[in-house]
């Protein structure tokens, strides 16, 4: 009842969305190789799932591996400079500029590097996800409250447990906040690296030669794909998070 | 009463900032002996939090000596020989109430069963073994203040170290509160430091009160409080607490500008 009445809204919402689609297609006479009408992107998904699956799978694969690797090591990273604020005040700076540079530029060099299979694509989303989440949970780690530390210290803790029973888990938020939003970050790296070259069965490459043979409604279910890709990454990531950190959304519910 | 617990030598304490030094505290000495209930009252920015701290060990003084349970205080410390309460509870949101209690066990490396069993029992004697599993959010001031107690009693400790721990609690509870911590205090057999910024806190708890002076805060007298124990809500109508609350009121008021800063904190007596 309650997930009906907080998600219902919103669900309408896509409806509607889809009904307009559909009426402004025919309203128009829009030709079907500018703008498909849903249900004809329905129906080309379903004569060429087959090729969609494989490509899918293969771009998603490159999004999953290098999200773990990138978060992964921004991770680690984030753990190593923070037992050294002195060093972390020397990194953060570039490690937040770093949010400001289009890593995807070196999609094409990426290429050279590490060949036009996997590799390359995935040495972007390690480079597209690595800051992020380097520079969230390095904040996380720092920002502990001095009284909280204070009580650590006075029962002697040793540097290792203050990390591990309160840094840690105080950094817990912010991490997978950026954990999340990498999620996302990491499926569009994944298939605008495409755009630069790859195997046919990759959805990036499957998207950008179909657009370019007007096969407009192809395109599109492929471009739907990778949707549903991501949202079910972060959607994974999210349920993650839930089972991690409950005290987290149990308070934020209240 | 029995051995020094506490002995402080000539603390002196001055803070460096880039505003300049600011002179904390001044040739503070005092003993405190086994089983006392000391408090220390004084106006706001007396140094007083920064007695307890380097009783503590969590502040160094710039000179002087401080030493417990006959060792230096960075020993003491390092022991694990006191437990202390701050003014907020400063409980870990991500522990439930159990959890937080079983904080300083699992630090000195106790047993799983141990820490279960003797964390259970510390809530039950503040009265929250219903609220085990409760987060603290879930949880009223008072509550959390408890629970904050709790943790600071789970190693046994021979010292409580207590910084204003009910001066953001309204006042009906921290007179409840007050209360609790005297059982508390009388089944743990634990001597007490007590900073406090509330007369009337200090006369019910102590057996001493030690009154401080402004920055910087020395010691300017020491109040003996020899009302009958055990301490009951019956004692704060007694005339003998009223002439203490009096002398404290007055050993304040020899400095002047000390009553306008107390007039909040004092408010509460007559």
């Amino acid at each position: 009842m309650t997930y009906l009445r907080e998600y219902g809204p919103a669900a309408l919402v896509l409806v509607a969305g889809l009904l307009a689609w559909e009426a402004v297609v025919y309203l128009f006479s829009i030709e079907f190789y500018l703008l498909p009408a849903p249900h004809v992107i329905v129906q080309s998904l379903r004569d060429t799932y087959p090729v969609l699956v494989e490509a899918g799978l293969y771009t998603f694969t490159e999004a999953v591996v290098g999200w773990a690797l990138g978060c992964g090591g921004g991770i680690l990273a984030a753990m190593a400079a923070s037992r050294s604020p002195a060093f972390a005040g020397l990194v953060l700076p570039y490690a937040v500029a770093s949010a400001s540079v289009p890593i995807i530029a070196l999609a094409p060099l990426a290429i050279v590097w590490f060949g036009v299979e996997q590799g390359s694509k995935i040495a972007i989303v390690v480079l597209m996800t690595f800051f992020p989440t380097f520079v969230s949970t390095l904040r996380g780690l720092l920002s502990v409250a001095p009284q909280s530390l204070e009580l650590m210290e006075s029962y002697a803790a040793s540097e290792q447990q203050i990390f591990m029973k309160l840094r840690l888990p105080q950094s817990l938020p912010m991490m997978f906040t950026a954990l999340r939003a990498c999620a996302t970050l990491a499926m569009i790296g994944a298939v605008v690296s495409e755009f630069f070259g790859g195997p046919v069965k990759s959805l990036g490459v499957y998207i950008k030669s179909t657009a370019s043979l007007f096969q407009t409604r192809q395109a599109w279910s492929a471009i739907l794909v990778a949707c549903a890709l991501g949202l079910l990454f972060y959607f994974a990531v999210a349920l993650v998070e839930r089972l991690v950190m409950p005290w987290h959304f149990e308070r934020r519910e209240r | 009463m029995g051995a020094p617990i506490i002995e402080l030598a000539d603390i002196a304490k001055t803070f460096e900032s880039r505003a300049g030094a600011t002179e904390a505290l001044r040739a503070v000495s005092l003993t405190v002996e086994a089983g006392e209930f000391v408090s220390i009252i004084g106006p706001s920015g007396c140094g007083k939090s920064s007695l307890l701290r380097i009783v503590g060990n969590l502040v160094e003084p710039t000179s002087g000596v401080a030493r417990v349970n006959g060792k230096s205080a960075r020993q003491a410390r390092l022991d694990r020989d006191y437990g202390i309460v701050f003014q907020t509870p400063v409980l870990y949101e991500w522990r439930t109430a159990l959890d937080n209690v079983q904080l300083p066990l699992e630090l000195a490396g106790r047993a799983r069963g141990e820490r279960e069993q003797r964390s259970r029992a510390l809530l039950r004697l503040v009265g929250l073994d219903e609220f085990a599993g409760h987060h603290p959010w879930q949880l009223s001031g008072g509550m959390q203040q408890r629970v904050s107690i709790a943790r600071a009693l789970a190693l046994n400790p021979s010292i409580l170290l207590m910084d204003e721990p009910f001066g953001a609690l309204d006042e009906m509870t921290r007179e409840r509160l007050n209360q609790e911590l005297l059982q508390v205090c009388a089944e743990t057999a634990a001597t007490v430091l007590f900073v406090t910024h509330s007369i009337a806190e200090a006369v019910f708890l102590s057996t001493r009160i030690v009154v401080m002076s402004p920055r910087p805060g020395r010691i300017e007298r020491v109040v003996k409080v020899d009302l009958p124990r055990p301490r009951v809500n019956k004692t704060r109508a007694l005339p003998r607490f009223f002439e203490l609350v009096t002398e404290v009121r007055q050993s304040l008021r020899e400095d002047s500008g000390v009553a306008e800063d107390l007039r909040s904190g004092g408010a509460d007596s007559p």
